[in-house]
């Protein structure tokens, strides 16, 4: 967008920029369209059902459909209700999910702001994400919403601290905060992918770095597949996803923070929380799948990256989906286990390997 | 021309949330204010530069110290009315104190203007600020200048942490606790038996 406003002026500049913003966020309203849709598909399909079949060939306009009715629904507002706050929580909560998207690299050149911090900005919107939850499960001046805030906020805290230290290994073998770097940085082929590096460390190996270099350099590897695990159970903690969705257990809590929500604010926590899913697809394509790169190696041609990256955000969103339909939820006691007890300590040591590997062989 | 009015916007923000952190009546209403001038803050870094520095803002204040806050004085029992009495006999000393600082930020302020102090007070970027990235110029000094004072201030943080949970920790006894290991290491041998009742008969367990 910067580039816009040198080029065509502050007028144009700005203009065009909101253009492209809009163009973002109607490809996602639209994605997330389908995504839910595909959600329940595959929830069904896990479950031998047919799932939403009926609004459309396939049910493919189901989500519109939901959408329509959320939206001519009446908004209600609880009496004892803190009206500004009760409002305002859904409002944050979408829109610090489409923000998030600013620093999302879709395709070589197509982003909104390439900015130098793009990791730690992404890392700063999902922790502000707690904010519409713990704010809508007070306004709602009830203890069922309470409860359920106070759950989702502690769970979304303690998954941060690993997602956070995931991140960091991964910059540190990138050497870059930028998101445009770490999927350059992983343009060779899928063997460079940062999921994939140990084989990567077989096939070239460092020059100069001997065979301990080698071991090294494959144990780092390996490292980050675990890497990948770790991010991809934090991401659905993060997002209150099955086998985590403890905020909104429908048989222990009936629906967290969101109980007196209806219509309209419902659909808008909805929809962000499906954005912050999508987010975390994506993230988990461009730290470790390659983001826009094919297999074979790094694409040219922005429409076919985009193309790639969204095959790739799809794949990842079905393990999502494919998690909520098997893994049975889990209870508190584990998650903060799993949490503060087994992910933290494992990243902690992955970074002081990574880092080991940067500091005595460089990248 | 654009950065200008952001400047003047966020500033603009960041001093009425500022002031209604002091004003607004409910607690909940003032921690949400202050995250408010926080977040603008971090917007003002970004005009300066200072993009790591307003990252760093969110993650740790916004996104945690505020938590904590917000999750402290939600779980507080309020009343609205005994919070209120107290403030005229406050306001005097509050006044002072804010007064001081507004003195002392008004005299770093002049310095400033006055570029002749200021210029042999501070020392030159190295390397230059524009040659490095923000997070690179910062882990320049921090590590290799300020090793020491960082290492204290990490210290410093990790000795009250175990102080707040040596406070806190209590082993109380006759409490029955998860234990993970027994609960993970269940067979199916141990947790089911399969019985065949014969007709008429039933089970004895």
């Amino acid at each position: 967008m910067q580039d816009l406003v040198r080029d065509w002026g502050p007028l144009w500049g700005v203009l065009g920029g909101t253009g492209q913003i809009l163009a973002i966020m109607v490809m996602l309203l639209l994605t997330l369209a389908f995504i839910l849709l595909f959600d329940r598909k595959v929830w069904a399909a896990v479950m031998m059902r047919k799932g939403p079949n009926v609004v459309g060939p396939f049910g493919l306009l189901q989500s519109f459909a939901d959408f329509l009715k959320f939206v001519v629904k009446e908004i209600v507002i609880p009496a004892g209700a803190n009206k500004t706050v009760f409002i305002l929580a859904p409002l944050i909560t979408i829109t610090l999910a489409f923000v998030a998207y600013a620093v999302v690299p879709f395709a070589p050149g197509w982003v909104i702001s390439d900015m130098n911090v793009g990791i730690l900005y992404l890392l700063a919107m999902s922790s502000l994400g707690v904010y519409g939850i713990i704010m809508g499960g007070w306004a709602s001046n009830s203890k069922y919403p309470f409860l359920g805030s106070l759950r989702s906020a502690a769970q979304m805290v303690s998954y941060e601290v690993s997602i956070g230290f995931v991140l960091i290994t991964v910059l540190l073998v990138v050497g870059s905060l930028n998101l445009t770097d770490i999927v350059d940085h992983q343009k060779a082929g899928i063997w460079d992918w940062h999921a994939f590096s140990f084989i990567g460390a077989l096939v070239h190996p460092q020059e100069g770095a001997g065979i301990v270099g080698t071991v090294y350099a494959f144990v780092v590897g390996l490292v980050m597949f675990m890497m990948l695990g770790i991010f991809f159970v934090s991401a659905l903690a993060e997002t209150n996803r099955p086998p985590f969705d403890l905020p909104e257990a429908e048989s222990e809590l009936v629906a967290g923070y969101q109980v007196e929500y209806s219509s309209t604010p419902y659909l808008l926590f909805m929809i962000g929380e499906y954005l912050a899913i999508v987010l975390m697809c994506a993230m988990i394509s461009i730290l470790f799948l390659g983001g826009w790169n094919a297999p074979w190696g790094p694409i040219d041609n922005p429409w076919v990256g985009f193309l790639i990256l969204y095959i790739k955000i799809w794949l990842v969103f079905f393990m999502f989906a494919m998690v909520k339909a098997i893994v049975p939820r889990y209870r508190y006691d584990q998650l903060m286990r799993i949490g503060w007890k087994i992910f933290l300590p494992t990243t902690l040591v992955a970074v002081a390997v990574v880092g080991g590997h940067v500091a005595y062989f460089g990248r | 021309m654009i950065a200008v009015a952001a400047f003047y916007i966020l500033s603009a923000i960041a001093i009425a949330a500022a002031f209604m952190v002091v004003v607004a009546r409910n607690p909940v209403h003032s921690v949400l204010f202050l995250i408010l001038t926080f977040f603008t803050a971090s917007g003002l870094f970004v005009l300066l530069g200072a993009e790591f520095l307003a990252m760093l803002l969110i993650v740790v204040y916004v996104g945690a110290v505020a938590v904590l806050f917000l999750f402290v004085v939600m779980m507080l029992d309020i009343d609205f009315a005994e919070l209120k009495a107290g403030f005229f006999t406050y306001l005097p000393f509050g006044g002072l104190i804010a007064l001081i600082l507004f003195g002392q930020f008004a005299m770093v302020g002049g310095a400033w203007i006055e570029k002749s102090v200021t210029a042999s007070a501070i020392a030159a970027p190295s390397p230059a600020a524009a040659a490095v990235s923000n997070a690179e110029a910062i882990g320049r000094i921090l590590y290799t200048d300020y090793i020491f004072l960082f290492q204290a201030a990490g210290i410093i943080l990790f000795i009250a942490m175990v102080g707040a949970i040596a406070l806190t920790l209590r082993h109380r006894d006759g409490i029955r606790r998860q234990n993970v290991s027994a609960q993970v290491g269940r067979t199916r041998a141990a947790g089911v038996e399969m019985k065949d009742p014969k007709p008429g008969e039933g089970v004895v367990f």
